[in-house]
Order: C-alpha cells, then sequence, then structure tokens
C-alpha cells in the first residue's frame, strides 16, 4: 500500500461507499460514533447495507485515528456536521487534509426569517470555523451511493482553493472505474450539491403526481436556472453549475427513484405528511432542511425562486401537490432572461 | 474571529520605554552596517526567483524584452525628478545587449546566448536592487525624530498655552493630539519575540510619518517600509523617508524583474528580523473608504519569509523567528488630499487608466502650512493598534503562540508541512496569503474608529441619497445647492439612529469608537460639523443660519461618508420623501 492510511467519518451509506473506494487505493479508517454500529461492522464485514471493503477498519477511536491519517473524509449528515468538526478539532492539524461529501447548509444560530448568507454556512465554513484546518475541499458530482456500491462506472468532482488538496483527492480516489475531476470553486461546487436536493424532491413529487417526462425535463430546466440565481447569490460561480456536480449530479437525482429527497416528494405527493414520512426514515433526507434554509435566504435577497417557494409550501404549510404543481404552471414564461440564457424575443 | 472588544480607556501620556535602549541593537542598523551583503543576497535570491520563472533562453529573452520595453515606455512618458540621470543611457545599452543575445540565440549559440542573457539580467537586477535600498542612517534618524517630536511639541504648546515662554512649556504632547489606542503591550511584548510586519490603512501621504512617530512613541525600533518613489521627489518628504528606514517602491515600474526584486528585498529584510511596515492597500484609499481589498504582492513576502525561517532552523537547529503581523487603523477627521483623491476615485470608476500623480503634497509650504493648521487649530487623529495575528490570520498571545478558537496553541510550522515534512508550495502559499488578507481587512472593521466627523458625514449623505433614489451617483454629485438642505430635526433623528446602531456593532465587538460620540447627541452632531473636513476651501458640511444641515461640497461629503461603508449602517436611515409641495417651495 503506497499510501498512508486515510480516514472516513461517518458510516453512513455515502461513507461506507466512499470508504469502499478508497480502500481500493489506502488502508481506510472508517470512524463510527456508536460503538455498537463499529462492533457490528467489524462482525458482519457490513455497514449501512454495503459490504465493506477489506482494506477498511472500522473504529470508535477519533483522536487515534486523525492522528493516523493525514486525509480525513467527514461524511455525516449535515444536522450533525458542526458537532462532528466540534469534535474533531482538538485533534486535526494544521497540515490535515479535510474533504467532506455533505451536502446540506448549517444553520448556527434559529435565527428569524429572513435569513442572511451570513447565517448560513456550507460545510466547508463549518470546518473553517470550528477547527484550524485550512487545507478543506469537497466531493460533490452524481455519485449514488447504491450504484456506486454496486461498482458502476461513475465520475465525481474534488474541490478546494488548494491545488494540494485537489490532486490529493484524485490520487485518493481514482481507479479504473472511477474518474475524479478538479475544481477550484468551492462554494460553487459546494451550491451545486447542496441546491440540487431541492429540485430531487420536487422531482419525486411529478413521479408522485404519476406526471412522465415532459413534465420533468421542464423542472430540470427550470430547476436548474433556479439553483444558479441562488448559487450566484450565494457566492457560486456559474460555471460549477453547467458541469458534473451541477447538472450531472441534477440528472442523477432527479431521475433515481432510490434517492432519498425523490423519496420525500414521492411520498409528498401521495398525499403523506412531512412528519410521517421523517418518522420511518433512517437518514434524514437534506433536501428537507435545505429547502426551508434556502426559501428564506431567497426572501432576504430578493429572488424569485418560483420551485424552492412552492415546495416550501408543501413541506411545511401542507399545500396540496396537485396544487402547488398548478401554481408552479401559471410562472410567467421568461424567467431567466437576466441569466443572458434566454433572449427576449420582440413580438 | 474573536468578538471580544479592544482595550479601553485610551493610556494617554504614559511613556514607553525603549525595548532595544542601544541604537546597535536596532535590526535597521545591523542592516544599514551590512548594507552591501545585504544586497548581494537580495540579488542573489532575485535571480533564483527569476530563471525559476524563466527556466529556458527563450522566455529569459522575453522577460528582458517586456523589461526594456516598459522601461523605455516609461523613460519616454513620464520621468520623474529622482530617476537616475544614467537611466535613457543604461537602457539603451540593454538594448544593444538584448539585440546581440538575440542574434547569437538565433544562430544556435544558445549556451553563450543564456550566459549573455543572464548577465544582462544580474546588471539589471543589481541596478534596481541598488535603487530600492534604503539609505537609514542612525544620525539622520536621531535629527528626523526629534524634528518631529520636539518641533511638533513646541508649536503644539505655542498654540494653547499662552503667554511668554509657552514655546518652552511642556504641559502639552503630541500625545494630547494624536491618541494610540488598542494592543500597544500586547505589540512591545511580540517586536521582542519576532518580526513584526504593521499594516496600517492608507488615507493620505501623512500616514507615514506618522506612523514613523507611533512607532517611536511606544519604544519600537525602527521599521523599515515601502515608500512610493514619487514621495522622494519632494525635499521634505525624501528626508524624512530616508532617515526613518525607507526604501523606495517605483509603482511605475510593472515589470517582472522589478517586482521580484522589490519582493525579494522585502522578504529577506524580515528574514533578518527586520520590523517592516507597509501599507497593503498599496495607494491611498481614493473614494475614502476603509479598504476592502489588499494588494498581496508585499503580504506573500511574508508568508515566503517565514517557510524560509523555519527551512532554515531544521538545517542550524536554531529556533525560527516567527512573524507577526498587526494591523493598524488611522482616523483623521480631516484628510488633506480629500477633493483630489475623490475625484480621481470618481473619474476612474469602471476604468483604471494609468494616472499621474498630482497631489497637494507636491510642495513643502502647502505641508508646513497645514502641520501649522493642524496645530494650531486642533484636529484629533487616532492610532488604533489591531492584535497580533500570525500569517495565518489566527490571533497570538503576548507569547507569540497561535491560537485558535478555542484558544488551544496551534504550530504554525505545520502549515508550511505535507505530513511532517516542510514543503514548498507556492500555491497553497498564495492562498494562505489570501486569507491573511481577508483577516486583516476583518481586523480594520473591528478596530476602526468611528469619529463624530464620520457619522454626520455618514448621515448627511445618506438621506440625500435616499431623498433621491432615482438619481445615480454621478447625477447626485451634481444636484444643485439648494437641494442640499436638510432639517436639523430630522438629520437629528437619523444621527441618533444610526449611532445607536454603531452603538451595537461596539457591543457586538464589530468596531471601535472614541468617548466623545456617547456625548448628548447635539453637541456629537456639533463637534462633527466642526470637525468633518474642516480645512478644505470648500466644507463638505455646516450649519446655516436657520440652523439647518447645508452641504457646500458634496463630493468631498462622499470622500467623508465612504469611511463608514461596509457595517450595513445605510439601513438605519430613514428621510421622509420628498413631498411635492416641500420641493415647489
Amino acid at each position: 500500500m503506497q499510501n498512508s492510511p486515510v480516514a472516513v467519518i461517518g458510516a453512513g451509506s455515502f461513507g461506507t461507499v466512499v470508504a469502499n473506494l478508497l480502500a481500493e487505493n489506502s488502508d481506510v479508517l472508517l470512524y463510527a460514533r456508536r460503538p455498537e454500529v463499529v462492533e457490528q461492522i467489524i462482525r458482519e464485514q457490513r455497514s449501512a447495507g454495503y459490504a465493506v471493503h477489506p482494506h477498511v477498519r472500522a473504529t470508535n477511536d477519533l483522536a487515534a485515528t486523525v492522528a493516523q491519517c493525514q486525509v480525513v473524509f467527514p461524511i455525516v449528515a449535515s444536522s450533525g456536521f458542526r458537532e462532528t468538526m466540534r469534535s474533531l478539532s482538538p485533534y486535526l492539524r494544521p497540515y490535515h487534509i479535510v474533504i467532506h461529501g455533505t451536502k446540506g447548509l448549517d444553520v448556527s444560530e434559529k435565527v428569524a426569517n429572513p435569513l442572511t448568507r451570513e447565517q448560513v454556512k456550507t460545510m466547508s465554513e463549518v470546518i473553517r470555523e470550528e477547527t484550524i484546518a485550512v487545507r478543506v475541499g469537497c466531493l460533490a458530482g452524481p455519485n449514488l451511493a447504491h450504484e456506486l456500491g454496486e461498482g458502476q462506472p461513475a465520475a465525481t468532482v474534488v474541490a478546494s482553493r488548494f491545488e494540494e488538496v485537489v490532486q490529493t483527492g484524485q490520487r485518493l480516489l481514482r481507479n479504473n472505474l472511477f474518474q475524479v475531476y478538479g475544481s477550484e470553486d468551492l462554494i460553487g461546487i459546494e451550491l451545486c450539491g447542496v441546491l440540487k436536493n431541492i429540485i430531487a424532491i420536487a422531482s419525486g413529487a411529478l413521479s408522485g403526481l404519476a406526471l412522465g417526462e415532459n413534465a420533468r425535463a421542464l423542472l430540470i430546466s427550470r430547476g436548474l436556472l433556479e439553483m444558479m440565481s441562488i448559487g450566484k447569490a450565494l457566492g457560486a460561480n456559474l460555471e460549477a453549475f453547467m458541469g458534473l456536480a451541477g447538472v450531472g449530479d441534477l440528472v442523477a437525482t432527479c431521475f433515481s427513484t432510490h434517492s432519498r429527497n425523490y423519496t420525500v416528494g414521492y411520498r409528498l405527493a401521495r398525499g403523506e405528511t412531512l412528519s410521517q414520512i421523517i418518522e420511518d426514515s433512517e437518514e434524514v433526507a437534506e433536501g428537507v432542511n435545505t429547502t426551508q434554509v434556502v426559501k428564506q435566504l431567497a426572501d432576504h435577497y430578493q429572488i424569485t425562486a418560483p420551485i424552492t417557494r412552492m415546495l416550501y409550501r408543501l413541506l411545511f404549510e401542507d399545500l396540496p401537490a396537485q396544487q402547488a404543481l398548478r401554481s408552479l404552471m401559471k410562472i410567467p414564461l421568461g424567467e431567466g432572461e437576466d441569466m443572458g440564457l434566454y433572449k427576449k424575443i420582440a413580438t | 474571529m474573536s468578538t471580544e472588544s479592544i482595550q479601553h480607556p485610551v493610556l494617554k501620556n504614559r511613556s514607553y520605554k525603549p525595548i532595544l535602549p542601544k541604537r546597535k541593537e536596532w535590526p535597521v542598523v545591523k542592516l544599514s552596517r551590512q548594507r552591501k551583503e545585504f544586497i548581494d543576497t537580495v540579488v542573489k535570491n532575485s535571480i533564483t526567483k527569476l530563471l525559476e520563472l524563466a527556466p529556458n533562453t527563450d522566455t529569459l529573452i522575453e522577460e528582458l524584452e517586456a523589461t526594456l520595453y516598459k522601461e523605455k515606455y516609461r523613460i519616454r512618458e513620464n520621468p520623474w525628478a529622482v530617476d537616475p540621470d544614467d537611466d535613457r543611457a543604461f537602457w539603451s545599452s540593454a538594448k544593444k545587449t538584448l539585440l546581440e543575445i538575440s542574434s547569437l540565440q538565433a544562430d544556435h549559440h544558445h549556451e553563450e546566448a543564456q550566459r549573455k542573457a543572464e548577465t544582462l539580467l544580474e546588471e539589471i537586477v543589481d541596478r534596481y536592487a541598488n535603487e530600492i535600498a534604503s539609505n537609514f542612517r542612525p544620525s539622520y534618524y536621531r535629527f528626523a525624530r526629534s524634528v518631529v517630536t520636539f518641533g511638533f511639541a513646541r508649536l503644539l504648546n505655542a498654540s494653547r498655552v499662552k503667554g511668554f515662554g509657552s514655546l518652552f512649556s511642556n504641559q502639552y504632547s503630541l500625545r494630547d493630539k494624536i491618541r494610540i489606542t488598542g494592543e500597544i503591550d500586547h505589540l512591545r511584548s511580540l517586536a521582542q519575540r519576532g518580526t513584526i510586519v504593521m499594516v496600517p490603512t492608507h488615507f493620505s501621504n501623512l500616514d507615514s510619518i506618522l506612523i514613523g512617530w507611533v512607532i517611536h512613541e511606544l519604544g519600537l525600533p525602527p521599521f523599515i517600509y515601502g515608500a512610493g518613489l514619487n514621495l522622494f521627489n519632494i525635499g521634505i518628504f525624501a528626508y524624512f523617508m530616508n532617515s526613518l528606514g525607507a526604501y523606495k517602491v517605483d509603482r511605475r515600474k510593472k515589470n517582472n524583474i522589478y517586482i521580484e526584486t522589490l519582493k525579494s528585498y522585502s522578504s529577506l529584510a524580515m528574514q533578518w528580523g527586520i520590523h517592516s511596515l507597509f501599507f497593503p492597500g498599496g495607494t491611498r484609499s481614493r473614494s475614502g473608504r476603509i479598504e476592502d481589498k489588499l494588494k498581496l504582492g508585499l503580504l506573500g513576502t511574508a508568508m515566503e519569509a517565514q517557510r524560509t525561517n523555519y527551512l532554515r532552523s531544521q538545517q542550524t537547529g536554531e529556533t525560527a523567528e516567527k512573524i507577526f503581523v498587526f494591523p493598524v487603523v488611522l482616523n483623521y477627521h480631516f484628510v488633506l488630499e480629500a477633493p483630489s483623491l475623490i475625484r480621481d476615485h470618481l473619474q476612474r470608476e469602471g476604468q483604471e487608466r494609468y494616472y499621474i500623480e498630482n497631489d497637494e503634497y507636491s510642495q513643502s509650504s502647502k505641508i508646513i502650512s497645514f502641520l501649522l493648521k493642524f496645530f494650531l487649530k486642533g484636529s484629533d487623529i487616532s492610532v488604533s493598534i489591531g492584535r497580533g495575528m500570525d500569517l495565518l490570520g489566527n490571533y497570538v498571545d503576548d507569547e507569540g503562540h497561535s491560537l485558535d478558537k478555542q484558544g488551544r496553541h496551534i504550530s504554525m510550522r505545520e502549515y508550511f508541512c505535507t505530513g511532517e515534512q516542510l514543503t514548498r508550495d507556492e500555491q497553497r502559499e498564495n492562498e494562505y496569503t489570501r486569507m491573511l488578507g481577508e483577516s486583516i481587512l476583518q481586523e480594520y472593521y473591528r478596530i476602526n474608529q468611528v469619529f463624530s466627523s464620520h457619522l454626520v458625514a455618514f448621515v448627511a449623505f445618506q438621506i440625500i441619497r435616499k431623498q433621491h433614489r432615482s438619481l445615480d451617483l454621478f447625477n447626485l454629485l451634481r444636484l444643485p445647492e439648494e437641494d442640499l438642505i436638510i432639517p436639523y430635526k430630522l438629520f437629528r433623528k437619523n444621527c441618533e439612529r444610526v449611532r445607536q446602531a454603531v452603538f451595537n456593532l461596539y457591543q457586538q465587538g464589530k468596531l471601535d469608537m472614541p468617548d466623545h460620540l456617547t456625548d448628548p447627541i447635539d453637541d456629537v452632531i456639533t463637534h462633527g460639523i466642526d470637525n468633518v473636513g474642516m480645512y478644505h476651501a470648500k466644507r463638505p458640511l455646516l450649519k446655516n443660519r436657520e440652523d439647518n444641515i447645508i452641504i457646500p461640497d458634496i463630493t468631498v461629503l462622499y470622500y467623508y461618508h465612504n469611511r463608514l461603508e461596509g457595517y450595513d449602517l445605510h439601513t438605519f436611515v430613514h428621510p421622509k420623501k420628498k413631498k411635492l409641495i416641500d420641493i415647489a417651495e
């Protein structure tokens, strides 16, 4: 093994899959917070429903894990991300490389509506706030866990302002079936992964309403535009949205019936309430929280964001899906002209 | 960034013992004594760097050609009095040599071409290095310093204490005029433990002399700093600059060879443990706003110096000198150059063009008359010293340990490591420099002092702007005088609101303010109006006979208003919309 061991923090489904990918090139320490989970992984050689690569070793010792590894991949739900970073913080050193794979937003204080950008952090910003690690990056792209788990070919993006982080991520993750692109637009790539979850819920809702691919294509293209206008307001470069982590991930998630966000939308459209759905899912769909946060941001920055707003009412105000759809179809055409994508044709 | 606010109150008139009483021990004296060795090392380092950037003969020739072209252009278009007499001759001969090198290269005599090109490069770098180098002379320093302190103090006492003998009174010192606040002891402590890089905001040409005085007053040995070569055009400035350890920065020379030489100079000085000072904003703030973007070139040299210190310590086993960055904010009620700066800013809005410096400091007599006014009439200045940080923007304690947000020690060395090994990674260091720049800006906003004059200028301009929402900035500045009257009641109410917002930010540790800002609001307004741009021929703000606020010069008002930009204070100004009937009247 030419590489020194790497750490994955969080043994959820994506964390496990990433650990397996990394294990192709290095020894991997897979950290889980709960000791019983670690024991189970060791006993059954399975984690979150996936067989675990022989080079992956589950552990409950955070200090030892971080001390042995120069590269750490935190992959935990955004709701627990800040807490995880706090517990990592005493062990991280300035030379550590931290590449996260969490697609959510953090609202540090429960503040009143509307929210400003200052009150909302991306995961890399949380890492910077809570730890002394500076060589920070993220992982984003069309990486549906179950397909990666089956060893199907795919690609991802590692983004960081530091070239060494991108190169290290590429070196550690790349294999014959897995291609790794690099980007220096950390915030842009992070926001791609975050914002597409909103559209994925909407896509699930369309299926729940038994609608076809015309409707979905409409949703995806308008949704991309909406992601871009929100992303721009939050400090992203728009190029990111046109790449693998943007439109690529968006398409994959909107078509995948396995995705958690998709499932939330599907069940909502079938008449279930949000609390029912949350009650019987193991991992929370990131898109739910994201919709709430982005809606409040859109209020502050006066972004139209019709899909996000309608989804917000669907999720939190019990607006029936049929009615949400009807309202969406009434959005005047011509949205997006300000992005320079369509030119208004004089009539 | 921590939210704790800075120390209060000001330690007025406390005198500070020099931390290095013997002049021989001053790092800058060491530099002047070993000037030749220093310059030789600068030349050597610059050439290594430049040859890395131009790894083969073709690229090297290209670099030389570009430099030659730019230098000939500069000599033709923008010659200065300080330029050496042989400038033209040197570059003409360089041109001849370069032609020879090109033909050698064309005839495939690559080795000879490379050798000759390197020799020419060395000549140019050597010339630049000698031009940049400071001429610090201890005796000059002592004299210049006494002129500043003694001379100023005499004037001050003459103007304040009446009667015979006032010239020799010591009742007032410069410290009554110039308030130094913030982390003074912290700075003194760290100056004995490492190398200081002081990075002040830049509003006026007076800044460098002011800072020079502050450094002396705090008992610190002299710092070296890069001063614009244009200042050396003016006799009185040239004298002070030379004696205070200034090295020369020629902003006309934008070629890579010059820039690398300048960077090597700055970096080596830091490696020698010489405290440095530079204005990271590059030039004086044109708009009057606190810097919102920094020039990172010279800051980057600190990064390089720090890495070199660690590498050397690895070889020698000695402890590596640590570099500490101290942001400093200078506050004036009055900036002499304000009218020309803001005009320049407005002209440049949107388009960057080559400009020729033209400023009020071009005559020594004007400076002296300003100084007289300053001391006779009184206009306070404050110098706020921020908390020391390491090169990653982490705060440091009095012993020089870098601290994380929980107060735990951080190993600075490990920022330059891959794993346990020290590595050189320019991209990484560029990114660090960018991050450091952001930390410096944050610190500027945190220690910035809101003066009464800034407050009134901000409120007055915002009222006018909000009353004329439909106008863009340039039309706003063209409003006729009769539209520039604000009823006192409205003005007072808004001043109170904005001041409350300032208080709130102060509570949160997001800015600083002097005691006078807490006076009754009418007093604050009067104090502000009396002081804002007080010596301009046309005052930015006045009260008329009916006690309403008038704006004789809105452009200059805009300049002073900009000082409070960046705190989102405009949301607290709510003028009533002007009714048609008011306008008709």
